[in-house]
């Protein structure tokens, strides 16, 4: 058991590819935690430097306090679980799991003691004389988790180990790692492409982008408050829509409708020194059919039309699809590389279909306009040119008015830095709600 | 292939059909071993069994010396030679298949230049080089040329099998605990196994039929290999044609090759790295 430092770390290949750019990453004794990001983002380049299979180009890597810049995988103490399996196909499943201490030397009786220690626990014990080609992908996965776990390692460092499984069984194989990591307590750094397992996994997650690591965060945090565009169109699914806004007059033109800056926000930006042009985004839960929204709440947030293209039932919550008419395209690197990641931008996806969650409740219906509410208390505005959230610090409790039809008087002002009344700053609308 | 199902006739056709291919195989060699049971004086006896069954060619090949010491000669210099190309092969196959090193499309140039050179076209001038090397009539002397034109096949083969084990499995290996080395022999190596069998089998074989080089760069019992020793063989008296000798010594060469390949059969056949990864 060890904890696992990243210092700096860049990996450059010899034909010049940068492929990891300046990591760093403490991971805790006893931690779990994932590396998530698009494809060609240097995940598996850097599990590798970890383990030792790939050179460390720069920077320091420390395991358990000791420098291993230079040290061989096998003196680094580490299993790796791959998503190939990569199981000895000319070995039966006791030899694959006992490979490893028959090479450290270990008596026969302790390897033996030990494969079927972990066969109980994995439940493989009727299938240890079998040879991996015979066995189903479950099992196999089972065979290359039991490889790592009967070294009893400094720590366990897995490339999508599930990737290679069908859906169900990857549910199913989720829990049993997650059961087996709680269970051992060994420090383990997983990689993994899907969302479902970066979110319910890890104790942290870190986001990575061409090679640059762009936030690391329990994964609420990273859900709620995501540094970066790039983090919050990543974390999420369905993830976050984002629409191109103007700021006027002290006031946010989105597609859905004029926002009014209150005092907090107006500060944010000109903190950030934020341009005219702005990026806002709204995750699919903060909308709601407006019909069902309390009247006292409805002023903290925006109410608009829409005509529902596709609706989703999904039984425990409805996903309607709408577009809403841009005024220009929301343009940035990071929405584009996030398009291209998911495949949308292949298959065409326009980037002005937004989603909503509703609830079942609803009464919207394909094809019919409805009208949606988007509570403005989660909106997140960001830099279109660094991607940079600017709403970052002002967490939930963020300034932002409700402009609409709304029809609460103004709820209350601004709490907080500056107390400046939201009303007296907001030309439009005869209710803006503070919150 | 159970699945296709054959018409009785189909059956038969079939059978009728191998068993032509097969008894064309092997009258010549059903031919050859009646000849070396047949005494001298029968050789010109048309009949396809002996009419006189005799050991005395076997018993008089293997007394003379004139056999005895090429076939020692065929046996040493056929395994070493394929011992060391297999060696030499497997290494630079894996550099092949595994490495991205300057040259390497050169290496693998070179390596089918001298599968496809004329060999005939080389006896001069490795003759001149083997005498002023003191390498003619040696066991190195053929040895050298054996290994030299079995490592192009050699390297193809494997290169194909090393290309096939996905390289995952040595880095499962490595985290597993275990040196390059024992990366290479403990993994890697099983499952190229049939490959380097195929590769020994061939190279062996090519070493044991060789005529050319074994007239050539030989001049006495002390490297001269089995085949080029068959054409010294002398008959009874200067009257006689050596036959029957030639006929069992024939058959005698052949057992080894019989022997070597239904052994290693099982092992050319087998597809080992079935079930590596996600099947
Ligand atoms: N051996 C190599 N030589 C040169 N460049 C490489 C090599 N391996 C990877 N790269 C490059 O480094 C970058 C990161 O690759 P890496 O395999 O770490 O991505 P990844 O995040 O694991 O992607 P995926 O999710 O597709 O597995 C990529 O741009 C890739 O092209
Ligand atoms: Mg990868």
């Amino acid at each position: 058991m060890a904890d696992i430092v990243l210092d700096n770390v860049t990996k450059r290949y010899p034909d010049g590819a940068l492929a990891v750019d300046k990591i760093s990453l403490d991971i805790a004794d006893g931690e779990f935690v994932i590396l998530v990001g698009p494809s060609g983002c240097g995940k598996s380049t850097t599990l590798n430097m970890i383990a030792g299979l790939e050179d460390i180009t720069e920077g320091e890597l420390r395991i358990g306090g000791k420098v291993v810049n230079n040290a061989a995988p096998k003196d680094r103490d580490i299993a790796m679980v791959f998503q190939s399996y990569a199981l000895y196909p000319h070995m039966t499943v006791r030899q694959n799991m006992g490979f490893a201490l028959k090479l450290a030397k270990t008596p026969q009786k302790v390897i033996d003691e030990k494969v079927n220690e972990a066969a109980r626990i994995l439940d493989l014990t009727q299938h240890l004389d079998r040879r991996p080609a015979n066995l189903s992908g479950g099992q196999r996965q089972r065979v290359a988790m039991g490889r790592a776990i009967v070294r009893d390692p400094a720590a366990f460092l897995m490339d999508e180990p599930l990737s290679n499984l069908d859906a169900k069984l990857r549910v199913q194989m989720r829990t049993e790692v997650s059961r087996i990591q709680r269970r051992l307590g060994t420090t383990t750094v997983y990689v993994t492409h899907d969302q479902t397992e970066a979110m319910t996994l890890g104790d942290r997650v870190a986001v990575m982008r061409n090679g640059i690591l762009q936030q690391v965060g329990s994964p609420q945090e990273l859900y709620d408050r995501p540094d970066n565009l790039f983090v919050a169109g990543f974390i999420g699914s369905p993830s976050m829509n984002f629409m191109p806004s103007v700021v006027e007059d002290n006031t946010l033109h989105t597609p859905l409708g004029d926002v009014p800056l209150t005092g907090r926000l107006q500060r944010a930006l000109e903190q950030a020194r934020a341009p005219r042009e702005l990026i806002v985004g709204i995750r699919p839960e903060n909308f709601e059919d407006a019909a069902l929204v309390p009247a006292d709440q409805r002023s903290s947030g925006i109410t608009f039309r829409a005509s529902i293209d596709v609706l989703e039932s999904m039984g425990s919550d409805v996903f309607v699809y709408f577009t809403k008419e841009f005024g220009n395209e929301v343009d940035a690197a990071e929405l584009r590389e996030l398009a291209e990641d998911s495949g949308s931008a292949d298959v065409g996806v326009r980037n002005d279909a937004m989603v909503a969650r509703l609830d079942t409740e609803t009464r919207a219906a394909e094809g019919h306009e409805s009208e949606l509410w988007a509570d403005l208390r989660t909106l997140h505005v960001f830099n279109p040119a660094d991607g940079s959230n600017i709403t970052l610090d002002y967490g939930a409790d963020r300034a932002v008015g409700g402009a609409a039809p709304a029809t609460s008087p103004a709820a209350g002002t601004g709490r907080g830095a500056g107390g400046t009344g939201a009303s007296t700053d907001a030309p439009a609308g005869p209710g803006t709600g503070v919150i | 292939m159970a699945a296709v199902t054959t018409t009785p006739r189909q059956k038969a056709g079939w059978g009728v059909a191998n068993f032509v291919v097969i008894a064309l195989a092997l009258i010549p060699v059903l031919w050859l071993v009646s000849l070396s049971f047949k005494t001298p004086a029968a050789v010109l006896d048309p009949s396809f069994v002996p009419s006189q069954w005799t050991w005395a060619n076997y018993s008089g090949i293997l007394q003379s010396s004139q056999f005895i010491r090429p076939l020692i000669n065929s046996i040493g210099i056929g395994l070493i030679s394929t011992f060391i190309a297999v060696v030499l092969a497997s290494m630079a196959a894996y550099a092949v298949a595994r490495l991205a090193f300057p040259g390497k499309s050169v290496l693998i140039g070179m390596a089918l230049l001298i599968a496809i050179f004329p060999q005939i076209s080389l006896i001069t001038p490795l003759f001149s080089i083997e005498r002023s090397l003191g390498l003619f009539n040696t066991w190195p002397g053929l040895i050298i040329p054996y290994v030299a034109f079995g490592l192009p096949l050699g390297i193809y083969i494997l290169s194909a099998f090393f290309r096939e084990i996905p390289w995952e499995l040595e880095k499962a290996a490595k985290m597993d605990g275990a040196t390059p080395f024992q990366a290479f022999t403990k993994v890697i190596a099983p499952l190229a196994a049939p490959g380097m069998v195929t590769t020994a089998i061939l190279v062996f074989l090519a070493c044991w039929n060789d005529f050319l080089f074994a007239i050539s760069f030989t001049s006495t019992t002390t490297a001269r290999t089995a085949p080029a020793a068959l054409q010294y063989f002398s008959g009874g008296s200067v009257f006689t044609v050596p036959t029957g000798p030639i006929a069992a010594a024939a058959v005698v060469i052949t057992i080894p090759i019989i022997i070597f390949v239904l052994f290693f059969q099982r092992r050319i056949v087998a597809g080992l790295t079935s079930g590596a990864v996600k099947g």
